[in-house]
């Protein structure tokens, strides 16, 4: 043992600029980490503030409440059947006409048009996206709903009035009338994804197709669609999902009666209809729950319906934002 | 070679086929543009943007009230969701491999897709059921969920693009992490991250369904935040459904107000794109 003096640790650290540098580091990483933590805490808050407000109609009704159709605010009696049935059938009948029309498109653009065309058309559209959906429903009061009501309507009744989807009286608001507007507002994304996942099929399955000597439609069918098969039903499924939230749009033209009609020309409802033009009106605390139920059930279809699209969407185009753009 | 001319055919069918689609899919957007402006544009004068609505069937007045409405609402939903969304960008960004920015990114894109009526819902149960009065708050909390998760997908993005030697760079030159990335890395992606921001508020000004039963509305100018207000697109819908001949036409001109600012707000952003492009050469 040597009585040498061992130099004392020393009390003030030499790196005091390193040091002062990672406490910034630590200050910055916990404020992101704060405002990271902050979007799942904020739709955790939603999902119980949702449960919570709809637990009065859960407990009274359970899972009838989706099976009833009856309605009554005066005898708080509820049950949601014609608004469910009314979302599925007016985003359904958006798809039918949207799809063929925003495929068509996506297509043509990626596949088939002239390089200066592209971008032009594809921005055009796509500032449908833009259109605030109160717009489109004060342009399908006063524009759309009139001319379908003189001659469209007339016209589909006269030729396929055999099918019970076009009897009966025509009102100008009705469930068609939605389907409409919801189509021309799904379209620009169904298109827009649409031609991202067309543009992520690598262009050898074309040029297979066409060395094989198939016209450029029919490569377009056996290369090119089967590859991005599952973004396009992904891009399909997006737009449904936006479809079922639409509100305002949907409010105005639907007609807003709980009813369950065959007809396409009658008035029906949505959930998100019945939640926009009743809540702010309700008094008892049973019809304010039960339109909290409704809004539970709604978000529920829609995470569902959106989780599966993005999964879709991303078998084709790995990692693309092109889906959560548009989601 | 009958079968060819056949195939041929039907190629070209398909080809026509599909500019017809791409015909029928513009004509909405070139019909409600033309609607609006002309029923719209005739109602446009000072008094519309500087007036207060006039009494229920009496002719003139304006809407500066909604239209201060709007601004407040929309400018405090910025305030609350603007710094959330691009914090959380950054962090999603710069931590990649963190569990939290899986879950995170991942209920982001929930959210986007949550209908908004269901977030107007979840604004009134939170704020409005707590206080028993509506108040502008509660709507801007809605627009500030609704503006987060794509002011986060957006900057998230932007700071992807940047080229991993920039960081290098700087963190080679001694910088610590925090400044490397506001300084170095956020820096180089502000344009893009306005964008993102200027596309978040151009779609938020325009929302109507969660401010039904937040904001509520108001035929007065209000400038207190804890009071129902009046808002653009809030206006457009009252007066759309509303049964005077008078506000028909206010809602055409309130309406075309609201699409000229989302687009401007829209064109704002691709501008601020252009500008990076430019700078970095």
């Amino acid at each position: 043992m040597t009585a040498s003096t061992e130099t004392a640790p020393p009390t003030v650290a030499p790196t005091t600029s390193l040091e002062r540098a990672n406490h910034g580091d630590r200050v910055f990483k916990a404020l992101l980490t704060v405002a990271a933590l902050a979007v799942p805490t904020l739709l955790a808050f939603l999902v119980f503030e949702l449960w919570d407000g709809a637990r009065l109609a859960i407990g009274q009704y359970g899972f009838g409440f989706v099976t009833s159709s009856v309605w009554d605010p005066v005898a708080e009696k509820f049950g949601a059947l014609p608004l469910i049935f009314g979302t599925l059938a007016s985003s359904l009948l958006a798809l039918v006409i949207a799809v063929p029309l925003s495929l068509g498109v996506a297509i043509y653009l990626t596949e088939f048009a002239p390089k200066a065309v592209r971008q032009p058309v594809a921005f055009f559209i796509g500032l449908l996206a833009a259109i605030p959906s109160v717009v489109y429903g004060l342009w399908g009061i006063f524009v759309l709903i009139p001319l379908l009501r003189t001659t469209v309507f007339p016209f589909l009744r006269d030729t396929l009035g055999f099918l019970p989807l076009f009897q009966g009286p025509i009102y100008g608001p009705s469930m068609l009338s939605a389907g409409i507007i919801l189509a021309i507002m799904v379209m620009p994304y169904i298109m827009s994804v649409g031609r991202e996942v067309l543009l992520a099929v690598p262009n050898t399955q074309r040029e297979a197709a066409l060395a094989l000597g198939a016209t450029r439609w029919e490569a377009v069918t056996t290369a090119v669609l089967p590859y991005a098969r599952s973004g396009i039903i992904g891009a399909i499924i997006l737009g449904l999902g936006r479809a079922l939230g639409e509100t305002m749009a949907v409010t105005m033209l639907i007609g807003n009666r709980h009813e369950i009609a065959a007809s396409l020309f009658a008035p029906g409802y949505t959930m998100a209809a019945a939640i926009a033009n009743e809540f702010s009106e309700a008094v008892g605390d049973l019809h304010l729950s039960a339109l909290a139920y409704v809004a539970f059930l709604l978000f529920l279809v829609t995470v569902v319906v959106n989780a599966g699209a993005r999964l879709l969407i991303w078998r084709v185009a790995r990692g693309s934002a092109a889906g959560s753009s548009a989601l | 070679m009958n079968r060819r001319i056949l195939r041929r055919a039907v190629s070209n069918l398909m080809v026509g086929l599909m500019i017809g689609a791409v015909i029928v899919a513009m004509l909405p957007l070139f019909f409600i543009l033309l609607n609006l402006i002309l029923k719209g544009a005739g109602s446009l004068s000072l008094d519309f943007f500087t007036k207060m609505p006039a009494p229920a069937g009496e002719t003139g007045g304006g809407v500066a009230h909604a239209l201060v409405g709007t601004l407040l609402i929309v400018g405090m939903s910025c305030l609350i969701g603007l710094p959330i969304g691009i914090g959380a960008g950054i962090y999603c960004a710069e931590y990649p491999n963190s569990r939290l920015t899986w879950v995170t990114r991942f209920v982001a894109d929930v959210m986007n897709g949550t209908p908004s009526i269901v977030v107007g819902v979840f604004a009134w149960a939170w704020i409005v059921a707590q206080q028993k009065h509506f108040s502008a708050l509660a709507g801007s909390v809605a627009l500030a969920l609704l503006m987060i998760p794509m002011v986060l997908r957006t900057t998230e993005e932007m700071i992807k693009l940047v080229p991993n030697s920039l960081r290098e760079a700087a963190l080679a030159l001694g910088y610590p992490r925090w400044r490397t990335s506001l300084t170095v890395v956020v820096r180089a992606t502000l344009p893009g991250i306005m964008t993102g921001g200027l596309l978040a508020v151009a779609r938020i000004a325009g929302e109507t369904a969660p401010l039904l039963f937040t904001a509520l509305g108001s035929q007065y100018m209000s400038f207190n935040i804890d009071q129902p207000m009046a808002a653009l697109p809030l206006t457009v819908f009252t007066y759309a459904t509303g049964p005077y001949e008078e506000w028909h036409r206010y809602a055409w001109a309130a309406a075309l107000v609201l699409i000229m600012v989302v687009f401007l707000l829209s064109l704002g952003a691709r501008l601020a794109v252009r500008r990076r492009f430019t700078l970095n050469g």
